[in-house]
């Protein structure tokens, strides 16, 4: 049984195991956006930019993010319930700064005149940068579900699957973003 | 696989074990976790589908059989898109467009996909439900939403989408392009959207199941090649779907909020458009990475099923069980590599062209390999013809004569003129579309009977088998001629051609056995329904003498498969005339006194 417990615990939850494919999913789908940016910039007509400030302010909020969510994790392992609830809240509002930063960032472009319809190079970093945002979105709907389950009646059972998963996932559009900003800054 | 590792696959099924919840019509039916009940309304649903892109096919061939003649009842049937009886050339793309959309994403990617994976994975590999029910159930109900969309656009004043299913711009593009590029074309796309979301969280599953929930013993290589076709099904339409989502997202920007990703100085109604510097190459390339693995999402699923319903009916075990394999993982990885030899003549640097050329006929070795694998298994084997056998004999048929097709047009230099003809309809439709289609009709005659714990009726499937075998050849093989002849497809109507005239009593042919090849398909179908509530009771749990895992189950498994333990694997699932038994379970333990071979 000893055996059995250690071998449950190296192998992967299939809901983790499909987090992981789905990231590899996704990832093919900012591969096809990247991949068609890259084949674009070879032909004629190709206007740089520069990025704004903003995404530099951004880029701090989220991996102060990737930080906190992951000694939430950490807490709600060691049924920390308290402490786990308030990262969870912070890495929450980092969250909601970073796309505060975001939207920041899009109108100081607008206003140096690089607007969506302006150039296919503004327009697909607008593309690009806003589908990651919607990743972010998407994350930070799952906060809420975790924050508002530590609301509700005491947690009898520590299952730390969903809260890894939520983990996984932010520190993934994280490392996304960081990915995505170094593209756009060394391939204009 | 270690044997230690298996052991908790045993575990994680555990998890689930028996499910004897109370299942109110609504939660049994309908929002169903079950994923057999989830199979068969992906099968339900395709058959709908089928009939309507059928259908389209059928009303499209009157108009390109009979030209110059009306159709009252076509008034009746289409209203103003059909004024007179004569079908209008908007309409008719709309048909073709639609008719392509449904065949290739909505019956033989979902229909298909969607109905096999579900029913057959969980209970091939051992397991008592998908990983993870819950997005199972969202992945059907997204197919349905998805549906939904698509059927209300062939409703929409201005019609549905007529841009050729594959939607290249600037036609999406631009509302102004024709009818069909508008209101029609943005159902199209958000349809799709709801579609890609659909097969990516089937697909998910379907991996972590396969890789995840395996019972005890059952190692990859004792999965049934069912499986791994499935297999390698899901990943590639998990790496490739994504990457046609982005390109989709890219053309809803052009088409609503005036970016130029795929359009560049454009003069539409004597109008110049502002749109300049994108490229609509771009959008092809980003098409058919896409699109060529798609070929393959829709033809390994009835590769898979073929090979194993061949087995079981030869009562030999299938020729070499690696090797298959090896080739479905060679082709997955090809399937990534030659999307560019659907773009031969687009302007393609030749260089270029040629690397496309090489990879696309290396498809023909692994190819190859399988159609020599299915025959040797059907060499010299006590056949027993049913009609799931038949149907899998007729898919290695099409799938040899359409994939020899495959080699002329894989050539870039035969492409050029063999482009955009009706040679390509003919090769696409056999090898593609009518073998998938076998290879389904295969899946359902061969599993009906652990679908439903009821039989089809036999002299009607042997009927529907010999009427739609010979009419695929006569509708397709004739298109061959024509196409080399220069024949182009998407015509609307070529008699104003004096070089095509000589086709005219063709094209009548062609279109007259279509109908006939239709009203077979519904002879199907009605079996289908009626032999559901009607059909032949099964009164042994393994009729077919089969060794995978899913004959274990009693003969209407409940939710959660098995009502004991889930039952451990010892050999693969090809052990058939060994040791003079005509077959052995994978359930059965090894004999201390047992060959090795096989």
């Amino acid at each position: 049984m000893a055996t059995l417990a250690i071998e449950q615990r190296k192998k992967i939850h299939p809901h983790k195991f499909t987090l992981w494919v789905g990231i590899g999913s996704l990832l093919m789908m900012f591969a096809g956006l990247t991949s068609a940016y890259i084949v674009k910039r070879n032909q004629a007509n190709w206007l740089t930019f520069d990025l704004p400030s903003f995404f530099w302010y951004s880029t701090v909020a989220i991996i102060c993010g990737s930080f906190t969510i992951f000694l939430a994790e950490r807490a709600y392992k060691k049924q920390e319930i308290k402490k786990y609830r308030s990262f969870i809240l912070v890495t929450f509002i980092l969250g909601v700064l970073f796309i505060v930063f975001q939207l920041l960032g899009f109108q100081q472009l607008w206003s140096k005149q690089v607007k969506l319809t302006g150039n296919v190079s503004y327009s697909f970093l607008y593309v690009i940068v806003s589908m990651h945002l919607a990743h972010v979105v998407g994350g930070l709907l799952a906060l809420l579900i975790l924050f508002a389950k530590t609301l509700g009646t005491k947690i009898k059972i520590y299952n730390p699957v969903p809260v890894e998963l939520v983990s996984t996932y932010w520190h993934f559009v994280d490392v996304l973003w960081i990915y995505l900003l170094i593209f756009l800054i060394m391939i204009r | 696989m270690s044997s230690a590792a298996t052991l908790q696959h045993a575990d994680v099924n555990d998890a689930h074990h028996e499910h004897h919840h109370h299942e109110t019509f609504i939660s049994k039916y309908v929002f169903s976790q079950d994923h057999k009940m989830i199979a068969k309304q992906f099968l339900v649903t395709g058959i709908i589908w089928a009939i309507i892109g059928g259908l389209f096919s059928v009303i499209f061939r009157f108009q390109l059989g009979y030209p110059d003649s009306t159709f009252p009842w076509l008034e009746d049937l289409l209203g103003h898109w059909a004024a007179g009886g004569k079908l209008k050339p908007e309409f008719y793309y709309a048909l073709v467009t639609m008719h392509g959309t449904i065949l290739v994403f909505f019956v033989l990617t979902a229909g298909l996909s969607g109905t096999f994976a579900n029913f057959l994975i969980p209970l091939q590999v051992g397991a008592r439900d998908m990983a993870s029910p819950m997005l199972n159930m969202l992945s059907y109900w997204f197919f349905f939403l998805s549906s939904i969309i698509m059927f209300s656009s062939l409703f929409v004043q201005t019609g549905p989408a007529s841009g050729g299913w594959t939607i290249y711009p600037p036609l999406s593009a631009l509302g102004d392009a024709s009818s069909g590029a508008k209101i029609g074309m943005d159902l199209w796309l958000v349809s799709m959207a709801m579609f890609i979301v659909s097969a990516l969280l089937g697909g998910l599953n379907y991996i972590t199941t396969i890789l995840n929930m395996r019972t005890k013993g059952m190692s990859m290589t004792r999965l049934p090649l069912t499986i791994w076709s499935l297999f390698f099904t899901a990943v590639l339409g998990v790496l490739s779907f994504p990457v046609l989502l982005s390109g989709a997202i890219l053309l809803l920007f052009d088409r609503n909020l005036g970016t130029s990703f795929f359009l560049s100085d454009i003069v539409i109604a004597g109008k110049i458009l502002p749109n300049e510097g994108g490229s609509a190459i771009l959008f092809q390339h980003l098409f058919w990475f896409l699109g060529h693995p798609e070929v393959y999402i829709i033809l390994l699923p009835a590769m898979g099923m073929s090979s194993e319903i061949i087995s079981v009916n030869s009562r030999k075990p299938i020729f070499g069980y690696m090797a298959m394999v090896g080739s479905v993982f060679a082709i997955s990885i090809l399937a990534f590599l030659v999307w560019a030899h659907h773009m031969f003549v687009t302007g393609l640097n030749p260089f270029l062209g040629s690397a496309f050329v090489l990879l696309t006929l290396l498809i023909a070795i692994p190819s190859a390999i399988k159609v020599f694998n299915w025959l040797t298994t059907l060499w010299r084997a006590n056949i027993r013809f049913t009609p799931g056998m038949l149907f899998a004999i007729g898919f290695v048929s099409l799938f040899i004569s359409g994939g020899l097709t495959g080699i002329f047009l894989g050539n870039s230099a035969l492409d050029l003129h063999l482009h955009d003809t009706y040679f390509v309809v003919a090769h696409f439709h056999i090898v593609m579309g009518v073998a998938s289609f076998f290879g389904m009709f295969a899946g359902v005659y061969h599993w009906f009977p652990k679908m439903f714990g009821r039989y089809l009726n036999n002299t009607l499937a042997f009927i529907h088998f010999w009427i739609t075998i010979i009419g695929a050849y006569l509708i397709f093989w004739p298109m061959h001629y024509e196409g080399l002849a220069g024949m182009p497809r998407r015509y609307y109507d070529y008699s104003g051609w004096t070089s095509f005239n000589m086709f005219n009593g063709l094209n009548e042919f062609i279109s007259l056995v279509a109908m006939i090849v239709f009203a077979a398909q519904l002879l199907f179908v009605f079996n289908f329904f009626y032999s559901m509530f009607r059909g032949r009771k099964v009164t042994e749990t393994n009729p077919w003498g089969s060794n995978t895992l899913e004959w274990t189950t009693p003969i209407k498994p409940g939710h959660g498969n098995w009502p004991g333990e889930i039952p451990e694997v010892f050999r693969g699932p090809y052990d058939y005339a060994k040791d003079g038994k005509e077959f052995i379970p994978q359930n059965v333990p090894v004999g201390d006194d047992e060959s090795k071979g096989h």
